[in-house]
């Protein structure tokens, strides 16, 4: 079911019972739907959107552009693998362009991220070079405005 | 200055909108949830947005002609044909560019009324129709549509209000506020009693992109009646652009010249920006329709389920964003319904005689809000009726 996902995806607090009501279906369908959609990892996890800038937790992302030498018969399987195994490797993507692999890496310090891909990143065999630059400021993420207060807007309340 | 004798008397003796004292209220309360306004959660889709933007920065900041920008009105006539069928009206003589919906009705009513002439009116209906055809000098006859009917005009309805002086029929579907919509076949009843009279329809179309499940039929799309019909359409519904005040018609050439007349006359033309931006719509907001309208859908199932979870008789609406449930089972009047409801509860909705005396017993809750909204805003109508039933 397409729909569950789209919603699932907006919003993944919506209860099962919600989830019914808006697809006009049963609780029991939804559930079993979104038991399979797990099973068949369609649905990977359930996630929170946070903006860590509001609170103590001091946090820095970083994209790393990496090239790499292709090792023969690996491809870039082997080396991705190498690279996402990392926990401070938040996400990795292999990529069209003037470089390989896009690797967004989270730490407390831009210290601690740069000696992540000194002394990590950039000695993964096949690695030939990186590139890091870190995140200033977020606008949007997965389609959220980080920037939520709306101004004040002085309206019409018209039947 | 004697003012009661100053002012038109037709203009003085219309009765004032009922709701705004609700609203007064309404604002004093933060924690307010509102089901009341009928106006689109979303902001304007931002490619539109920048397109009259661009249209500033590029200075175009005069007036355009009075019936509108050439392209805006070829580009009308492509999407009434592309989305509506309604192929082949002729954008230089058959359309003009409005300031909303509401002027398109003024006009249309302004250029159709002789003294005394009647126009039948469904109600419960948007509250505009009657009192600008006073003004234009003519008789507003209420036709009232039944629940039992899921609020369609039926034929029989129509036939008995049509009178030798009956010179219009305002067609109001999908409908605000009960969400009811005519299907073709609803409409070839309709146009069974009108082929052959002299009576002209005027169709206020504004919520054709908001039906569910099924396809907005327009009755001018039916054989022998375009000739019988304004088309009256606009952008506030179908692209969430309330502010931007921007609507058209398209209809036969005669009476679109006159309605440019008047408009000439009293408006000049519409906001030269906002049809920069329909333009804009119009070519690349199809998916943005889609978009919207899968999303009210949710929220359409969702608040029937909760109205319905309630013990509230509701009928299920397939149009516009409203639902219309009914409230006699409390033994409250509408507005004692909705009064108390937003005293004890916070929770804003609008009586349904509002819409005309036909409405009675019944409220409007307009579902372009947040589903968190609607969870909330239901929570609170159910400790309501509980209360109630207690008190009881």
């Amino acid at each position: 079911m397409e729909n569950i996902l789209k919603l699932l995806e907006r919003d993944a607090r919506l209860t099962n019972s919600q989830l019914a009501a808006m697809l006009g279906t049963d609780e029991e369908t939804v559930a079993q739907e979104i038991k399979r959609l797990e099973n068949d990892h369609v649905i990977l996890g359930y996630k929170t959107l946070i903006d860590w800038e509001k609170t103590d937790k001091e946090v820095v992302t970083a994209i790393i552009e990496v090239r790499v030498t292709p090792q023969r018969g690996e491809g870039f399987e082997k080396v991705a693998e190498r690279i996402y195994q990392f926990e401070e490797v938040e996400s990795l993507y292999l990529m069209s362009g003037g470089f390989d692999l896009a690797v967004f890496i989270v730490g407390r310090t831009m210290r601690e991220v740069a000696l992540f891909v000194a002394t990590k990143l950039a000695p993964v065999e096949g690695v030939a070079s990186t590139a890091t630059h870190f995140i200033l400021k977020k606008y949007k993420e997965s389609g959220v405005f980080f920037e939520t207060e709306p101004e004040e807007q002085e309206r019409g309340y018209l039947l | 200055m004697d003012y009661e004798k100053l002012l038109s008397r037709t203009a003085a003796d219309i009765p004032p909108s009922g709701i705004r004292k609700f609203f007064d209220y309404l604002e004093t309360m933060p924690d307010a949830i509102s089901l009341g306004v009928g106006e689109p959660d979303y902001q304007t889709p931002w490619h539109i947005r920048e397109a009259g933007i661009y249209s500033l920065t590029k200075g175009f900041t005069k007036y355009t002609g009075n019936a509108g920008l050439t392209e805006l009105r070829r580009e009308i006539c492509r999407y009434l044909a592309r989305r509506f069928d309604l192929d082949g009206y002729d954008w230089k003589s058959e359309t003009i560019v409005t300031v909303g919906g509401s002027e398109a009705i003024d006009l249309a009513l302004r250029a159709l009324i002789n003294p005394g002439d009647e126009v039948i009116v469904p109600e419960p209906s948007f509250v505009c129709y009657s009192p600008i055809a006073r003004l234009a000098g003519g008789v507003p006859v209420a036709v009232a549509t039944k629940a039992e009917n899921r609020f369609k005009l039926t034929a029989d309805e129509l036939r008995a209000a049509i009178t030798p002086r009956t010179k219009a029929l305002v067609l109001p579907f999908p409908n605000n506020p009960t969400g009811a919509i005519m299907e073709r076949g609803d409409l070839e009843a309709i146009a069974g009693v009108l082929r052959g009279t002299g009576i002209f329809v005027i169709s206020d179309e504004i919520y054709a992109e908001l039906t569910y499940g099924k396809r907005h039929v327009s009755i001018a799309s039916l054989e022998g009646m375009r000739e019988r019909t304004v088309v009256i359409g606009g952008f506030s519904k179908a692209y969430s652009m309330t502010g931007w005040r921007l609507g058209y018609a398209a209809g036969p050439e005669p009476l679109i010249k006159v309605m440019t007349k008047i408009h000439q006359y009293a408006i000049m033309c519409a906001p030269t920006t906002s049809q920069y931006a329909a333009i804009e719509a119009m070519r690349a907001g199809d998916e943005d329709i889609e978009a919207m309208r899968e999303d009210y859908g949710y929220r359409r199932r969702y608040i029937l389920k909760r109205f319905r979870d309630l013990g509230l008789d509701c009928f299920e609406a397939e149009g516009a964003f409203y639902v219309f449930p009914c409230i006699r089972s409390t033994g409250l009047s509408s507005e004692e319904f909705a009064e108390k409801l937003l005293v004890a509860e916070h929770v804003a909705v609008v009586p349904g005689n509002a819409f005309g005396a036909s409405g009675e017993g019944f409220i409007r809750c307009c579902y372009a809000a947040s589903i968190k909204n609607i969870d909330e805003a239901l929570d609170r109508i159910g400790r309501f009726l509980d209360t109630r039933t207690k008190e009881e």
